[in-house]
Formats: structure tokens, sequence, C-alpha cells
């Protein structure tokens, strides 16, 4: 078996071995970590941390510019021109966020281009919420309240992860989501006070969104490979686990306000341990999505490529037209310096 | 020594963003970004760092414009400030309680 590089690859041995001579940088990175202070762009980092990073990173970002498209297909048909609005700002928000964290990722020596290429490829991976269609207007509701609300849960720790450039994305993440669960939130409670047609279609979403949500915080804890070392680093601050039930146990009262049943026959309040329990999560299929047989990643993935490829004549042509421009300036300041001359 | 995260590889440069906002206030690193040039780099940062009216002003400047200070040197480089506490009030502790000092 070979030893895996890094900072904890000696507590894996078992026998009593001497503990291994650190290099300086190596204890400095510890000692930071230890501090729970932040590690920067150009300190010295384990090639482990910095690879697992970039995974998360980088994955997160695609989800965010994936997750543009369940809600574009509703800007056309949004039902009013100040849903419309909030939607094309919903959106480009997303974009926004995609584009922090492509910069956050650079920063530890990968660039955009490679981490678009591996999208479009379909090697790298993003949210499989977003394999799932959007067939309804109330999907843009339960979008709002359901997944941005367990992203929010699972971002705001991630504000003090201990890679600064990711910990302050983030923080600007954060900021921008809460008016997303809230025009979400603000959608179905619309719906739920309109007719007989428009509650049976805020709750059939809320049916189809619950669980895929819920499959959002990742597999449970003894089944998820990277979280142990993840939290070990301080790049995540809570297990999988915990954050589903801080997400459900928030979820609870507000469904309670909305009028919606939670599609989970087995939820209640547990008085021993003041939360409520859940039933069993369907992981076939979650590992389905992931896997690529979800409902919709074949079109997702189409469609980020044909978007892709349909601009390319358009950054072609401003990097095209910026090296022109930058040619004639110099001519200009060497035809300058020559009449300074004579 | 250029900043973290340009490449030359790719199509558009990186550039970096400073946003002041608002007046009275330096501007202030904010992030980074892609652009062919300057004219849509400031465009670029305009949509992307101040959507809800987070700025004033807006900086951008090429990312491998910036000059760092050595990151192996850390220790040496800022080693001058240390042990040097005189140079801050809380060092003169004998005027405890004289008033306006």
């Amino acid at each position: 078996m070979t030893i895996p590089a890094g900072p904890y690859a000696a507590s894996t041995q078992s026998a009593p071995v001497t503990e291994p001579e650190l290099s300086p940088e190596e204890q400095q990175f510890n000692d930071l970590i230890a501090a729970d202070s932040r590690i920067e762009p150009r300190d010295w980092m384990p090639e482990a941390y910095r690879k697992s990073l970039v995974r998360q990173i980088s994955q997160h970002a695609h989800s965010e510019i994936i997750g543009m498209q369940p809600e574009s297909n509703w800007i056309t048909r949004a039902p009013s021109l100040k849903r419309k609005a909030i939607l094309i700002a919903k959106v480009q928000d997303e974009a926004g966020h995609g584009l922090y964290l492509y910069s956050a990722a650079q920063t530890l020596g990968t660039s955009r281009d490679d981490m678009t290429d591996a999208l479009i490829a379909g090697k790298a991976r993003y949210s499989s919420i977003f394999n799932y269609p959007t067939p309804t207007w109330a999907d843009m509701g339960s979008i709002g309240w359901l997944v941005d609300g367990a992203a929010i849960c699972n971002q705001v720790p991630l504000c003090r992860a201990s890679y600064g450039p990711y910990g302050r994305a983030m923080v600007r993440i954060c900021k921008e989501e809460s008016f997303h669960q809230r025009q979400g939130f603000e959608i179905l409670l619309e719906l739920m006070q309109g007719t007989e047609a428009q509650r049976q279609m805020a709750q059939e979403s809320v049916n189809r969104w619950y669980w895929p949500a819920l499959m959002m915080f990742g597999p449970p804890d003894d089944d998820s490979p990277n979280s142990a070392q993840s939290m070990k680093w301080k790049i995540k601050r809570h297990s999988n686990d915990e954050l589903r039930q801080r997400f459900v146990n928030m979820l609870v009262p507000q469904a309670a306000v909305l009028g919606v049943t939670l599609p989970d026959p087995d939820l209640r309040w547990n008085d021993e341990t003041q939360m409520y329990d859940l039933g069993e999560i369907d992981w076939t299929e979650f590992h389905e999505v992931l896997a690529g047989r979800g409902p919709a990643n074949a079109q997702r993935l189409q469609r980020r490529r044909d978007a892709h490829d349909e601009g390319r004549w358009v950054r072609e042509a401003a990097a095209a037209y910026a090296v022109k421009i930058a040619a004639r300036k110099k001519n200009a300041s060497a035809a300058d310096s020559k009449d300074l001359a004579s | 020594m250029t900043a973290p995260g340009n490449s030359a590889t790719e199509i558009w440069p990186l550039w970096e963003v400073f946003v002041r906002s608002s007046r009275g206030l330096s501007h202030v690193h904010v992030g980074s970004l892609h652009a062919p040039d300057e004219t849509l780099a400031v465009r670029n940062a305009r949509d992307l760092y101040t959507r809800r009216g987070e700025g004033v002003s807006v900086w951008v400047v090429p990312a491998d414009a910036i000059t760092t200070s050595d990151p192996d040197a850390k220790g040496a480089f800022f080693e001058s400030p240390s042990g040097k506490n005189y140079r801050h009030a809380s060092y003169y502790s004998k005027s405890e309680g004289v008033k306006h000092l």
C-alpha cells in the first residue's frame, strides 16, 4: 500500500513510528490550520489539499453555471414583468457566482479554460440537483425555497473555509443567495394563497424537489470518502448529515407557513434528540443522477456545449480586436517619440 | 512576480478588480475576472462586482502587472517591526490615567 502524501499521512500508519520531520513550510501550514487562520494562494500547501480544493471549487463553479439552465427555462414565460425581472436578476447572479468561484479555483494554478473543457467534455461533476427538469412555474418557487435554501445551509459554513479565496467568494455568494431563497418562498406562498389548481401546482412541485434537495448535502457520513480529510483541513466545517438535519429542522416550520406538506411519511419530531427524524433517502437515485443517468443530464451538458461553441467567435473576435488596438497604440506612441527626437 | 492565477495559455487575460464602495474610502480588491481589453474589463467588473450598488468607482489592473513580495521570504521580509513595540502608543504605560493623552 502506498501512503498518500500530505501532513496527515503519518496518522494512517498504525505501527508506532517516530514522527517524520516536517519541513518548515509544512509545519507552518499545519500551524495556520490549527490556529484557524487562512491559507493564501502563495503559501505552501500539501498537494492533496490543493487538489481537493480545485475539485471542490470547480465543481461548485460548474454547478452555478449549469444551475442557470433550469431557471432560464422560465424567463420568457414568467407570469408577470416583475417576476421576469426577478428571474433574470437571479440567473445573472448564478453566472456571477460561477465566475467568483472559477477565479478562486484559478488562484490554485488551474486555468479557467481547463475547467471549462473538463465540464463540456463531461469529465467534471456538478451538483446532481440541476439534472432535474422544471416543467411548471411552481418549480421556480421550489428551486428558490428548497434548492437555494439547501445551498445556503451548505455555504454559510464555507465562508470560514481555510482557503482564503474560497471563503471570500462564499461570503459574496451567501449575501446574494438570501434574495434567491426569499423570492422562491414568495412564489410558493402566492400560489398557496391562490386557486385550488395553483395550490396543487405548488404542492406537486414541492413533492418533486424535496428529496433531491436533501441529496444536495451529499452521501451519508459513513459513505462520504472525502469528508473527514476535508474537515481536518477545515475546508468543510460540518458533516453532510449534520447539515442535512439542520436544513430539515428549518424547513418544517417554513412548510407550515406555506401550508404545504413535505413528502416524507416518516418525518416526525423526536423529543429526545430535539430534532426531526427523517425517512430513508433513496441513494440509488442520487448515484444514478451523479453517474449521468438523471432526467436532464444529457440536455444540460449539450446546452452548455452549444453555448460554448456558439460563443467562440465572440471570444476570438474580442481577443483579436484587443491585439489590434494594442498594436495601433504602440505604433502611435512610437511615432510620437520619433517626433520628439526629430 | 505575477499575480496568482494568471495563465499565459488563456485566450482572455486575467484582471484584478478594485472597487471603491463609497466616497471617502479606498478602492479595495474584490476579486478578478477575464476580459480581452481594459474597456471590457471595466464593464465586466461593473456587471460582476457592483450588481447591488456596491461601488462608485472601479479599477482594473492586468494581473501580470502586479508585483508581489516574495512569498518564500515572508518571515524575513516583514521582520523589521517585530520587537519594536515602542512604535505603538500602548507601549507607554506610565501616562495611564492622564487625560487627553
